[in-house]
């Protein structure tokens, strides 16, 4: 068997990824139900009047949004590193970048991608504006992208430590503030009639920038770890 | 590529000597002592003659009294917490390409000491905010940023004591100091790209500066001073992480001995 193209292979390792994601679909649906548990949570601690819940709802939705990705990212080359594939997908010939954006890319079409396509539902249940869905959607769509190839850093630098849950949120959490700035501003502007395209511009030039350099550094943490 | 690879070469025979001896210990260790020798008292009475201008000889401000000389604390350190971060990342980046076990010994050093600066901006602005802008606390661009930073440095100290692997430790807080390095330009413009309560620099190097001479030069001389006192206290740090990586080597157990019998 001949070895495969570069980009055969990433889309095999993509294929992988999403393949034992789905045989294992409670771990695609775990996102989304914290998603919702943590939304009940604001109504019941902030209390139930709806203009309350109307001023919070963009910036609560997108924090919310923020720690189901946190608390994924934290896992997305794990189980890869005990079994040992991890290893041999870095003495492997095939560029470690593309190899590391595919993962990427699995984890957000399981996480970001599902929670920005749900946010509506949530987003009424914190009675936010109906003119600010497609802002909330579109800001997550670019947002969580971000922020799941922030976490990969953290989580690739971690991957190899026992106890690495609680560092990885210490490690990524500042990485992640500008993004929720810029998101949740974009959100509370489409709400307050301010047009969000600025924002969301800002959004997508963060993504450009992590999508070029982002990788760079998980393959970087990804060899540290797997030396150590 | 070709000329990439010529470059190199002139640069590794160019700076051989010089990394020769920075890779060495006890080398570090000597030159280091001999700098704080005299590196110290010149600090201490860059930092009195600054401190006493500033806060006693320089006019107060018309709109904010005498509050504003927190200004003579405040901006130094704030400005020696960002150059801080620029020394890590830099070590740390060092360490990365050249393996030099000593950059990676300054690039640990660095992070506690720029902690302690930002907490300090942080701190002294706080209580300058108190009086002037009525609140202890405002999430204003550059303070939030501020904290961020002080969330990396944190983060990276964090990093290094989880790896029981310590070269594996300062290569991966030296990635994740490199990744932080995105914030810091972000921090510096903050108060032109935001609205803000804080004022935009008043100091330029090009250009006029909108701030009076009498309040300018004492602000320039702590700025200097705190400079110093960082380098301090970097120098102190990294002697005493070189002692502790090095404890079972010769050249420190003979200079334990010689510090035992002077004590005796």
């Amino acid at each position: 068997m001949s070895a495969p193209g570069t980009l055969q292979f990433c889309i095999r390792l993509l294929r992988r990824q999403l393949l034992l994601a789905v045989r294992r679909p409670i771990e695609i649906s775990n996102p989304l139900v914290f998603f919702a548990m943590v939304v009940a949570l604001f109504p019941l601690g902030l209390g139930p009047a709806l203009e309350n819940l109307a001023g919070f709802a963009a910036g609560t939705l997108w924090i919310i949004a923020l720690l189901s990705n946190l608390l994924t990212s934290d896992a997305v080359f794990r189980s890869d590193f005990e079994d040992g594939s991890l290893e041999q997908l870095l003495l492997s010939p095939q560029p470690l970048y593309l190899s590391v954006l595919a993962y990427i890319g699995a984890h957000w079409l399981m996480t970001g991608l599902l929670l920005a396509l749900a946010s509506p539902v949530f987003a009424l249940l914190l009675n936010l504006p109906g003119q600010a869905l497609g802002t909330l959607v579109m800001s997550l769509l670019l947002g969580t992208a971000v922020l799941s190839l922030l976490g990969g850093i953290g989580a690739a630098l971690t991957v190899g430590l026992k106890r690495g849950g609680m560092l990885t949120s210490l490690l990524i959490l500042p990485l992640y503030m500008p993004v929720l700035i810029f998101g949740s501003a974009a959100v509370q502007g489409a709400v307050s009639g301010i047009p969000a395209g600025p924002y969301l511009a800002i959004l997508a030039a963060m993504l450009c920038l992590a999508i070029a350099l982002a990788p760079l550094a998980i393959a970087a943490g990804l060899r540290i770890s797997i030396d150590a | 590529m070709f000329v990439r690879r010529i470059a190199r070469c002139i640069i590794a025979v160019a700076m051989w000597p010089i990394f020769h001896k920075f890779g060495s210990p006890p080398w570090l260790y000597a030159i280091s002592g001999a700098i704080l020798r005299w590196m110290l008292p010149v600090t201490l009475i860059l930092l009195v003659i600054g401190a006493v201008w500033g806060l006693m000889f320089s006019p107060a401000d018309f709109r904010q009294g005498n509050s504003y000389r927190i200004m003579y604390i405040h901006v130094p350190a704030a400005v020696v917490a960002l150059a801080g971060y620029y020394v890590m990342a830099l070590a740390g980046a060092i360490n990365l390409i050249w393996r030099m076990k000593m950059a990676d010994v300054a690039m640990k050093a660095a992070a506690p000491v720029g902690a302690a600066f930002t907490f300090l901006a942080l701190f002294s602005g706080a209580v300058w905010g108190k009086p002037t802008w009525g609140a202890w606390w405002v999430w204003d661009a550059r303070v939030t940023s501020m904290l961020i930073l002080l969330f990396l440095y944190l983060g990276v100290v964090a990093l290094y004591e989880a790896f029981d692997n310590k070269e594996a430790a300062g290569k991966a807080c030296a990635v994740l100091s490199l990744v932080g390095m995105v914030n810091i330009p972000i921090i510096y413009k903050s108060v032109d790209w935001w609205y803000s309560l804080h004022q935009p620099a008043s100091i330029k190097l090009t250009g006029e500066s909108t701030i009076d001479p009498s309040m300018l030069y004492p602000l320039l001389l702590m700025i200097a001073a705190f400079y110093a006192l960082f380098t301090c206290c970097l120098l102190l740090n990294m002697r005493v992480e070189l002692l502790r990586r090095e404890s079972r080597t010769h050249w420190v157990g003979s200079l334990a001995k010689r510090e035992c019998s002077d004590v005796l």
